[in-house]
């Protein structure tokens, strides 16, 4: 294992590769940004925690026709082409929609190169709990995930990489046996093949229709979690909007490097639950992105267009480089600077 | 004891006839022994009844009684020559959380619990047993020590869950909870865990990774209170009785979900009314349990630790 880990180490490259600055380039235009990666801490001003609402946006929203998109944050109206192109961001208010599994994979894994780990694990209702199978159903339909979290394998910017991504369309991203069981598996497959784990969070909590076995599943995962550390392998958790409950309480907190989206609701407690307790308002960006770095629980704010290549960067810093061959092949097939890259980093190993 | 529940009434009744009866007796110099034995025989007879058929809503109302022994009621009871550690050397002391060193049977373990105030003024020093993240950190540190001196640990649960407040959430009571979690899954010492009274979610499970975990018989765990489940699935705080139903969280529904390892019986009338015979039969338990788990070698207890929450949850595939 600690020869392995040398002979990575002689790929760690501080800065972003060509392909990771290209990229960003290409989503940031998309996305309509002019911020640059030589500043990759996101300015507060443009991407505020503050969630504007229809209150304080002086001019009356418009509703969005049939080809185009109201922001969630500020209501301005964007052409749906282009609001999916920015994967949900808008250039106005700078809020982050929020974007479903496979519309995050899409983004951040390289195409070709993804497969899915314990897609076959489903939700069953243990409890029979009134209603949950009925509501169970409904998700199936509304998301192609199968279940709260999607778990799979792929590259990132031609590094291996072992991901999980809740799925905010299923059941609010509520964690239970199937999603417990899945996010483990995943771990002990990024144990078996050596490979870092990164797990985008986004959730309600546990889901109570499980009751007491979805509890159990933050002691399972947070384990599994345990055994990775274990192993020296990293796990970097991203943050984003809504992580709240059990999930907070167990593996979103629990990343070696924590990311978190601008804006992103985070906490252990709902507000509502917080305001009832203390019988105040909540001040406001309480529980924000923002907030949790302040109060230092994350690491740091990643805007969306930023955030692929700023996870290639840090699995990097860990010591993963793109996988040899068959990057080399790929690659040759997209930009001669990175083949440069790869070739020179070939040299090393060979 | 002032604090009666609806179903104990007629066992109340009938013992404050029973007495009435006696007191008759001396008084005028009579022999109703016959007869007070027959009231005797009813009302044992009346206990078994009640308390074998106890809705789950009755034992979230047991677990939540005053009178029922509290953390260190246990550590008293059960320890000799506990002493008491405080702080999370960070931050502050959460007196809703209380720990620190004692023996069992000469052997010095790490003891700790959430910690409920026995009359008002105490819950409300101890903020009713509710957590800050503090607790968990002191918690997290006791343990690790434990760890580093090869003391096991044994932990009592006993909130309606972790704080939620201003303070806690700008302190990490996430954070607090989470590391407890993977740290006490890791833990190379014995950990055993016995859930008291109210197993309050996220809050009772950041001390409750253990190697063998047992619930009091009225004692409950719930991943959310049946308040909390009523008013966000039904927007009815009221129907919190159905909720506990459904949600199944007494000893009998957690133990058949796979979760604990035991159930340690209180007396017919419950904890509240037999506080010493509670602790006598939790201590019992802990002393053997923990004799069983201190036989076994380091590895093969961590294996098995992991196993066991590797294996919770019910899907399919
Ligand atoms: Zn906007």
């Amino acid at each position: 294992m600690k020869l392995d880990f040398l002979k990575r180490k002689k790929w760690v490259r501080l800065e972003l590769s060509n392909q990771d600055v290209k990229e960003a380039a290409a989503l940031r235009e998309a996305a309509g940004l002019k911020q640059s990666l030589s500043t990759p801490a996101v300015k507060p001003e443009v991407n505020s925690g503050e969630v504007k609402t229809a209150q304080n946006v002086t001019a009356a929203p418009k509703a969005p026709g049939p080809d185009e998109a109201a922001c969630p944050g500020c209501g301005a109206i964007h052409s749906k082409q282009r609001w999916e192109r920015s994967f949900k961001v808008c250039d106005q208010c700078g809020k982050h929609g929020r974007i479903n599994s496979k519309e995050r994979v899409a983004h951040l894994v390289d195409q070709g190169t993804f497969s899915p780990i314990a897609k076959e694990v489903t939700s069953i209702d243990p409890l029979a709990f009134p209603g949950y199978k009925e509501k169970l159903d409904k998700a199936m339909i509304q998301s192609e995930a199968g279940d709260a979290v999607l778990t799979v394998t792929g590259r990132i910017n031609g590094i291996p990489a072992a991901l999980f991504i809740m799925e905010p369309d299923f059941m609010m991203g509520s964690l239970g046996s199937a999603a417990g069981e899945r996010i483990t598996r995943l771990i002990e497959t990024a144990i078996e093949n050596r490979l870092p784990v990164i797990g985008f969070c986004a959730s309600g909590g546990a889901r109570m229709q499980e009751g007491i076995l979805s509890l159990m599943q933050m002691a399972k995962t947070s384990a599994a979690l345990g055994r990775l550390s274990a192993e020296g392998l990293p796990y970097i958790a991203v943050l984003t909007d809504p992580t709240t409950g059990g999930v907070t309480a167990s593996y979103a907190m629990l990343g070696d490097v924590i990311l978190a989206e601008p804006g992103a609701l985070i906490g252990f407690a709902g507000q509502r639950v917080i305001e009832q307790t203390i019988r105040q308002s909540l001040p406001d960006g309480f529980q924000r992105a923002e907030f949790l770095v302040e109060k230092g629980f994350v690491d740091r704010i990643v805007h969306r267009a930023e955030m692929k290549a700023v996870l290639a960067k840090l699995l990097r810093l860990h010591g993963f480089a793109p996988a040899l061959a068959e990057a080399a092949a790929t690659v040759s097939a997209t930009t001669t600077d990175t083949a440069v890259n790869l070739q020179g980093g070939e040299a090393h190993v060979s | 004891m002032s604090h009666k529940l609806d179903f104990e009434k007629p066992i109340f009744e009938l013992e404050e006839k029973i007495q009435g009866l006696r007191q008759f007796a001396e008084d005028n110099d009579l022999d109703l022994s016959a007869e007070v034995r027959k009231l005797e025989d009813k009302v044992s007879e009346l206990r078994r009844e009640t308390f074998s058929g106890l809705s789950a809503w009755d034992c979230v109302r047991l677990a939540r009684h005053p009178g029922r022994p509290t953390t260190l009621d246990f550590i008293d009871g059960i320890f000799d020559d506990f002493m008491e550690l405080k702080g999370d050397r960070a931050y502050s002391d959460d007196p809703a959380m209380v720990g620190g060193l004692a023996l069992l049977d000469g052997v010095p373990v790490t003891v700790l619990g959430h910690q409920k105030g026995r009359d008002t003024l105490e819950n409300i020093r101890r903020n009713f047993g509710m957590p800050h993240p503090e607790g968990y950190r002191k918690a997290l540190r006791l343990m690790q020590q434990a760890e580093k001196f090869g003391r096991p640990v044994v932990t009592f649960i006993d909130t309606a869950g972790a704080y939620c407040g201003l303070g806690a959430e700008e302190r990490g009571q996430g954070h607090a909870i989470a590391s407890n979690l993977i740290a006490m899954a890791g833990l190379k010492v014995p950990v055993i865990s016995v859930v008291i009274g109210e197993g309050g979610s996220g809050g009772a499970l950041g001390i409750g990774v253990a190697d063998r975990v047992a619930m009091l018989s009225s004692a409950v765990y719930s991943v959310i209170s049946p308040e909390g489940l009523s008013s966000i699935l039904w927007k009815d705080a009221t129907k919190a009785s159905e909720a506990a139903a459904v949600m199944k969280m007494t000893a009998r529904d957690i133990e058949a979900l796979g979760v604990i390892d035991a159930i340690i019986e209180e007396p017919l009338g419950g904890a509240h009314r037999h506080q010493a015979e509670t602790v006598e039969a939790a201590g019992k338990w802990i002393k053997q349990t923990l004799g069983e788990l201190r036989a076994m070698p380091l590895e093969t207890l961590l294996e098995a630790r992991y196993d066991k929450y590797r294996g919770m949850g019910q899907y399919e595939g």
